[in-house]
């Protein structure tokens, strides 16, 4: 079975403090770590996981700039047969949709072969959760959004389930290849090991810009985009907690004698 | 008239709340652009929603066809893609939801309508249409516009907008629509069933004191130090998502959207950062957050904050209610 799956390299902004960049359309970036997008990182163990069950071929993509590598290595070092990365100046700007046309035209310029196309159900930066769907649709295939089990694999089809609101999940049938977007908690992510990390660093990735996979400047970036990002900015706070003050002692005392005050301990 | 229509979400026999939600928001839109609202439903045997829904848009309409029982993508899509390209509302509301997530995108792409998804406000400006939505877990804001385009489509964070009933109610006619769906049309994809997370012997929407945590947990390891503190206190142990996908917890203890709502007297986050997923199933009581990051979101949802390590909070919380318990 081969398998395509599409990774992206993010920030980690979980504990940082964010602000917003001269141009007014993004975060600085200095100071933070950056690491595979979390939904991808299921991803790539579930493409993993079905090598190892059906064997066959996994494909890592991504689009971004050099830095981007460490996370195709990281995928390489766990055992992903090949990466490309896909990057040119034209990109920058490019929406859920202009991105997902990036990545279909990539897939059918290098005529790759697949059974199923994985991607992570969003991505942690920009949230749109539009990508793995509209990949599919542009490529002509099914999807499958939010899968959180693959429970058969048939010749033909698989069976999985979606996660639904409050706890519920439903199982649907699809004919293959599919796109399935990857909900996290479906695995447990293995970690990179000593000697894969050797392996992916003498690893060649292929590198390639919009022309080369058959793209113009008015197909992606701003221009091949129907929704532009016009500017980012702090959400007003409209609410704050009254935050306790003192040492570690001091304020578990406050704590406790607020409970007590209001009858809850 | 431009026609903004919302997709009508129900699942198992009932109209969920993002509906009414986006309802409300579109009738305050149309106002604001000299719009009309219609709903669209799509299901079998659903005359009765379109009853309820006629409250509250200007009109609904109704495809019926069995193979649209359950939500399937593909027929949905099908239908839709008929629906909308013929129709070409000036916007198109759907839920960003499990269903919105499977549909809006496959739409957008195949109509050729510029979307935008999880929208927290949408608005008119020098007449063009703006939409407010979140970047980065929330952390910051960003305002997308759109390509000049006949049609807009854009998927709505649920829990977002109030839901109203229109005083008096729209009364909206209710228009059948025949179904275009063939046998043909629905063969790559099938519904099969339900599936419910299994139940433990704590159900965490009824507790009085619940001891929430995320991310701050760290590792499994320190599982025994919450627990016996949740014990302390005669509350339960509850948690955000992360906890749950490293399976640390089991799902019935997970808070949120997709894991329960809860409506204690007493809810203690501990290590939460207060992503809207998780805030969005915390309902009521008093919350109160211990968290590193004075920054984290959860302090905009808490009434009292403790901006410190959970780690060396906990042992002297537990400590002084454990005393006070024993002088009562």
């Amino acid at each position: 079975m081969d398998i395509i799956v599409c990774v992206k390299h993010v920030p980690d902004t979980a504990e940082a403090e964010l602000t917003i960049d001269e141009t007014g359309k993004d975060i600085r970036k200095t100071g933070l770590v950056f690491d595979i997008n979390e939904w991808d990182n299921y991803a790539v163990e579930e493409a993993l996981l079905l090598k190892e069950k059906y064997g066959g071929k996994i494909t890592a993509i991504t689009i971004g700039p050099k830095e981007a590598e460490e996370t195709l290595r990281k995928c390489i070092a766990k055992g992903v047969d090949e990466a490309i990365r896909l990057t040119d100046d034209l990109f920058k700007g490019s929406d859920g949709y202009a991105t997902a046309r990036i990545l279909c035209s990539a897939i059918k310029s290098l005529n790759l072969k697949y059974d199923l196309i994985l991607t992570g159900a969003q991505a942690g930066d920009d949230g749109y959760a539009q990508v793995g769907v509209t990949l599919a649709e542009l490529l002509g295939v099914q999807h499958v959004s939010l899968v959180k089990k693959i429970a058969e694999v048939k010749d033909d089809a698989l069976k999985v389930h979606r996660e639904l609101e409050g706890g519920l999940e439903e199982v649907v049938e699809v004919k293959k290849p599919v796109v399935l977007t990857i909900q996290t908690g479906i695995n447990e992510p293995r970690y990179v090991s000593i000697a894969g990390v050797r392996k992916a660093a003498k690893k060649e990735i292929k590198v390639l810009g919009a022309a080369d996979i058959g793209l113009k400047a008015e197909d992606v970036g701003e221009a091949g985009s129907p929704t532009v990002l016009e500017k980012l900015f702090i959400p007003p706070v409209t609410k704050q907690a009254e935050i306790l003050t003192g040492d570690v002692s001091e304020v578990s005392k406050k704590l406790v004698s607020i409970l007590k005050e209001k009858g809850l301990i | 008239m431009k026609e903004i229509l919302v997709l009508v979400e129900h699942r198992r026999g009932e109209i969920r709340d993002v509906t009414f939600e986006m309802l409300s928001e579109a009738v305050r839109f149309a106002k604001k652009i000299g719009g009309s609202v219609s709903a669209l439903i799509l299901g079998y045997g659903v005359q009765e929603y379109a009853k309820i829904i006629s409250d509250y848009a200007n009109q609904v309409l109704v495809v019926e066809d069995e193979k649209l029982k359950e939500f399937n993508s593909e027929a949905y899509q099908k239908v839709l893609v008929k629906v909308i390209g013929e129709r070409k509302p000036f916007l198109t509301l759907i839920g960003h939801t499990a269903i919105g997530m499977d549909l809006a995108p496959a739409l957008s792409a195949t109509l050729n309508i510029p979307l935008t998804t999880d929208c927290i406000c949408i608005d008119v400006e020098d007449g063009k249409l703006v939409a407010i939505r979140q970047y980065y877990g929330g952390k910051v804001n960003g305002k997308v516009v759109f390509k000049e385009s006949e049609s807009y489509m854009v998927t709505v964070r649920a829990g977002v907008f109030s839901p109203e009933k229109p005083e008096p109610p729209l009364g909206g006619g209710i228009i059948s629509i025949p179904s275009p769906l063939t046998d043909e049309d629905v063969k790559y994809k099938k519904f099969i069933e339900y599936v419910e997370a299994e139940k433990g012997e704590v159900d965490i929407s009824s507790a009085d004191i619940i001891v929430d945590i995320g991310r701050g947990i760290k590792d499994a390891k320190n599982i025994p130090i919450v627990e016996e503190f949740a014990k302390a206190i005669g509350g339960v142990l509850a948690c955000s998502r992360p906890v749950v996908d490293k399976g640390w917890l089991p799902k019935d203890r997970q808070i949120g959207i997709s894991g329960k709502t809860v409506k204690p007297k007493l809810h203690i986050a501990l290590g939460v950062s207060g992503a809207f997923q998780h805030v969005a199933g915390m309902k009521g009581g008093l919350i109160i957050a211990v968290n590193k990051d004075p920054k984290a979101p959860i302090f905009n949802v808490a009434d009292y904050g403790i901006v410190e390590d959970m780690f060396k909070v906990i042992p002297i919380l537990k400590d002084l209610i454990l005393e006070l318990k024993g002088k009562k």
